[in-house]
């Protein structure tokens, strides 16, 4: 009962009630008495109207009554007269109903039923849609059919949207009138229409509008979310762009086999272990791309032929599009020097999932050496446990700067051919934009005026990128979020991901910030772990993992101490052998999903978080399973290794595990992790050799 | 902050069922059918499932049934997609999938799918993504998703994605709550969540909460116990439920009890009713609230007998 007080009926009223309810129980026998014998009579189809207008919503009469309408016209005696009275009969029912119940959907679709039939007049659909949406403005049932009324009578759309227009003039808190707008206005500017030439020319004139909404009533949603697509519309270049890759441009790359040789000279940024004979070619895109393939991205090199090269999406299994992607190269066994070029998009096929074509063809090219394998020596470290304590790590020394080729930090973002036209309309409309919401908020302490700041003030940062290569406002725009946290408590976790993508950014922005965060393991002589380069990203209070274009080359990190339940967008980390991320918030192993996509992991230590403790799983439909018919998540009942009992209970570990070859697991502190669990983990995990600390038989 | 008052609400829970002789009884006659999935799952939720007679409910059921093979909402109604929906999650809820003719069911189901993928909710063309949630829901649960052209499902629900990251009914059509967890519920049923700009959809979905604690169903309008459903589980779905402020909710949808004669109402002090108990418990539910079952998110079903027809060793 929608918006009626909560009152002890009156005995007056409870027999007024049922003296009503018995009225309508008669009425509505009679009409199926009627229904059930196809009998349309005069007399049959006034009843149906009488029950409508005391209860719209009885589906079972509009069915009826088209029933009726399809009998009277396909009567031999009908003609034009009969047939718009009897249609005019329903729009009276209709328009009765309506008035009853507004948000009647039998109501409004017998209406369009009726008008599809093509007999009637559309001009009056106009007034009468006038009448009821200044009596509702917000009355979804209204714009839809308004939609669909413009429609049928070829209503252009900039009328349309000048009927926005006036109707946020009326009053600005109007959601409805500023959404439709937004889609009359993509429409308009995506055909090119008259007057809608170019963004450049449109989007200001918009700012301008919805800056009155927003300086009226600032705590006022209608504008936020329009505001929020306008500055959508001026960032992004509809092309999508490459904005980095693995191996980095110019960069030279060492493989190696599982071992390295002792007082390596290589760069510890570039040399990579490979024990499958094959390293991968990453591709990040600035948004989700499809069409990726031998065809629209040609890699020449001297040891393998491009069209033999698979690209793979990096993404959910169901999808063929994705941000990143990878191909792997196979690399001879015996000691080689090659260079390797790689051409993306020279010929056209990558296309954004909005539908525009990649249209900065790039180049960019590497040196590969690869060393012969020392076999017999990396047998006897293969059982070592990797450990993460504090004492195992050492600050990324500066004489080792010096004596090591490291690769020049911009070597790390890709540069394209063709850097995107300098567009300056854009950034003067961000400019301009923030000088307003400055303005804003000098006037009053506003929530949406500091979100909207520190979003507009990345997006400059972002879009200056090329030139200033630094984020001039992240120390600001850090402060607009911890402002917001105080400010806006309900949303506290919301301002706190964004804080941790932006100190994220911050982080890599630069390879002074980044170098102060690698940190060497052990000492390479000692360890196996031969690339002794470990990114650290631990105790920043994240909530939130990112920046991901710019890490491409960690082969080992730490996520530890953290507030991480989530790690999203891992799976573009391709080198990933070792990661901790102990100590955070992770609540399911449906969470872990993105490291399926790791075919490197070998250590993973997951212990102290809070797997188990939650009947609610957030990451059940983003992880591969039959609730969601994802592809790959097929499973052999003859082929699992563990019974029926313990996949209704563990299926979410046993999807995410059976397809990574870890040696080392820590699991420990997690209300799931008792000894049942883990007897069942080692059968999943047969390559597992160490579990919590622990070496297994 | 006050408990939910278990006892109370499975007593109104069973006394709806009973009361027939109300006028709004008899205007919701229509959709008992809908009625039947809201109590029954609130009582499951609550770990009452057994104080009804589930014989009783089925057999009833099946009289709904038409020789199309779809559901009416109740005896003598025509067949809808939107009570088939309930049929089926009604006879999961008791584990008698079994009583169905599924065939029949999934055939009246995928004859409702048009050429451009959109689903219409019965013979008379009406078209809406909430219809497109019930046909994947409901197949998805008969086992019988193959049957039709999901791709086409799919592409139709994204041509109704806005520039909010919300969905509405048609293509145009504007974000709503409710329209966005059907839209959300499908994408996640086949595996196509990635259609969704989770960022963007999080914010608008958790600006919902209004200062009461209570959530809205689009912006500028008042709160609703309803939303607590269509929002939280839209968020959850999309791992983004951290946005809003849980404690707040909490006390929102147990300040709409009635705490004297069970049942929960839209907002605080409003006459209750058997749609409002249920989208409050299974609200409760989605936060956690201790002792209630949980429910997924996507079938709209207690975890366990989603868990059930998917990993148990008879499927």
């Amino acid at each position: 009962m929608h918006g009626r007080p909560r009152k002890a009926p009156k005995p007056e009223d409870e027999a007024a009630s049922a003296a009503k309810a018995a009225k309508l129980r008669s009425l509505q026998s009679q009409f199926f008495s009627f229904h059930h014998s196809k009998i349309y009579t005069k007399e049959a189809v006034e009843l149906s109207a009488k029950l409508l207008e005391i209860n719209p919503e009885s589906y079972t009469a509009w069915n009826y009554r088209k029933l009726a309408v399809e009998h009277h016209l396909s009567q031999p005696e009908s003609n034009p007269d009969s047939v718009k009275s009897i249609l005019d009969d329903e729009l009276r029912v209709v328009e009765s109903a309506l008035r009853q119940n507004f948000k009647s959907y039998g109501a409004w679709h017998h209406r369009k039923w009726i008008l599809s039939k093509g007999h009637s007049s559309i001009d009056h659909e106009l007034r009468l849609l006038d009448k009821f949406q200044k009596a509702d403005s917000r009355n979804f049932h209204a714009w839809n059919y308004r939609r669909f009324v413009a429609e049928l009578m070829n209503r252009s759309e900039q009328d349309e949207l000048k009927y926005t227009e006036d109707m946020i003039y009326r009053n600005f808190s109007n959601y409805s009138a500023w959404h439709n707008r937004s889609v009359l206005l993509s429409n308009l500017l995506e055909k090119n229409a008259e007057g809608f030439l170019s963004k450049e020319k449109v989007l200001p004139e918009e700012y301008e509008f919805i800056h009155q909404a927003i300086f009226t009533d600032p705590d006022d949603q209608s504008g936020w979310f329009y505001h929020l697509w306008l500055l959508d519309q001026t960032v992004k270049d509809d092309s999508p762009l490459l904005v980095s890759s693995w191996p980095a441009h110019g960069s030279d790359l060492f493989l190696l086999g599982d071992r390295c040789h002792n007082g390596s000279a290589f760069s510890p940024f570039t040399t990579l272990h490979s024990d499958s004979g094959s390293f991968p070619v990453l591709l990040y895109f600035n948004q989700s791309v499809e069409g990726v393939s031998s065809s629209t991205v040609t890699v020449e090199s001297g040891f393998n032929k491009n069209e033999d090269l698979v690209w793979k999406p990096l993404s959910a299994s169901n999808s063929q599009t994705a941000q990143v992607w990878v191909a792997h190269l196979k690399f001879p066994t015996s000691e080689f020097h090659s260079s390797v070029e790689v051409s993306v998009g020279h010929s056209k096929g990558i296309i954004s999932s909005k539908g525009f074509q990649y249209s900065y063809p790039s180049t960019f090219s590497f040196k590969v050496c690869v060393q012969p394998v020392n076999r017999d020596s990396s047998q006897a470290s293969a059982a070592e446990n990797i450990s993460w304590r504090e004492e195992d790590f050492k600050v990324h020394g500066r004489q080792s700067q010096e004596s090591i080729p490291i690769v020049s930090f911009d070597q790390l973002s890709i540069r394209n051919d063709h850097e995107p036209t300098a567009s300056s309309w854009r950034a003067e409309a961000i400019a301009k934009e923030i000088e307003c919401f400055r303005e804003l908020l000098s006037l009053m302490d506003c929530k949406i005026g500091k979100l909207t700041l520190a979003r507009l003030l990345m997006a400059y940062d972002v879009m200056a990128l090329p030139c200033a290569n630094k984020l001039v406002h992240s120390e600001e725009v850090l402060e607009l979020y911890n402002d917001l946290m105080k400010l806006d408590p309900s949303h506290y976790q919301y301002y706190k991901d964004e804080h941790s993508l932006v100190l994220l950014q911050q982080v890599t922005s630069s390879r002074e910030s980044l170098l102060k965060h690698c940190f060497q393991y052990k000492d390479s002589v000692s360890s196996s772990i031969c690339n002794p380069i470990c990114l650290r990203l631990n105790n920043l209070s994240l909530s939130q993992m990112g920046a991901f274009e710019k890490l491409l080359w960690v082969q080992m990190l730490d996520l530890s101490q953290n507030e991480l339940q989530s790690i999203e967008g891992l799976e573009a980390m391709q080198l990933l052998s070792c990661l901790s991320l102990r100590n955070n918030k992770l609540r399911s192993f449906t969470a872990l999903e993105p490291l399926r996509k790791l075919k490197s992991l070998r250590v993973l230590d997951i212990s102290y978080n809070e797997i188990g403790d939650h009947s609610i799983d957030t990451t059940r439909y983003l992880c591969s399973s039959p609730l969601s018919h994802s592809v790959g998540s097929e499973w052999n009942k003859d082929e699992t290794v563990i019974s029926d009992v313990a996949l209704i209970n563990y299926w979410e570990a046993f999807f995410i595990f059976k397809e990574l070859s870890l040696k080392q697991l820590d699991i420990v502190g997690n209300a799931i992790a008792d000894e049942k669990f883990k007897s069942i983990l080692v059968k999943v995990l047969p390559t597992l050799k160490w579990l919590d600390g622990e070496l297994l038989d | 902050m006050g408990e939910l008052a278990v006892e109370k609400h499975v007593e109104y829970i069973l006394a709806v069922e009973k009361r027939k002789d109300s006028f709004e009884s008899v205007v919701m006659d229509h959709l008992r059918l809908n009625g039947a999935y809201w109590g029954l799952t609130t009582l499951d939720l609550l770990g009452k499932l057994d104080t009804v007679n589930a014989d009783e409910v089925i057999s009833w059921i099946m009289k709904c049934q038409h020789e199309s093979g779809g559901f009416a909402g109740n005896i003598g109604h025509d067949p809808h997609i939107l009570y088939t929906v309930s049929a089926v999650q009604v006879l999961a809820l008791f584990n008698k999938l079994d009583v169905l003719d599924i065939d029949k069911v999934a055939t009246y189901i995928t004859g409702l799918q048009n050429e451009d993928g959109s689903f219409s909710g019965d013979m008379w063309g009406e078209v809406d993504t909430r219809f497109s949630y019930i046909a994947i829901c409901c197949l998805s649960i008969l086992r019988r998703l193959d049957k039709i052209n999901v791709e086409k499902a799919v592409n139709y629900i994204v041509s109704c994605k806005n520039l909010d990251g919300g969905f509405g009914c048609t293509p145009g059509g504007e974000s709503h709550a409710g329209q966005i967890f059907c839209c959300v519920g499908a994408l996640a049923i086949t595996g196509s969540l990635h259609h969704v700009d989770k960022d963007l959809l999080g914010w608008w979905l958790c600006e919902r909460q209004v200062k009461s604690g209570g959530l809205n169903g689009r912006p500028e309008k008042l709160p609703d116990v309803c939303y607590s459903w269509w929002v939280l589980s839209s968020l959850i779905m999309i791992d983004r439920v951290h946005w809003i402020d849980k404690g707040k909710l909490f006390k929102f949808i147990l300040d709409c009890q009635d705490v004297e004669n069970g049942g929960i109402s839209d907002r605080p002090d409003d006459a209750v009713d058997v749609f409002h108990t249920y989208f409050g418990v299974a609200g409760l539910s989605l936060l956690e609230y201790p002792g209630l079952k949980a429910i997924d998110p996507a079938y709209a079903l207690p975890v366990d007998v989603v868990n059930r027809i998917f990993f148990s060793a008879d499927n």
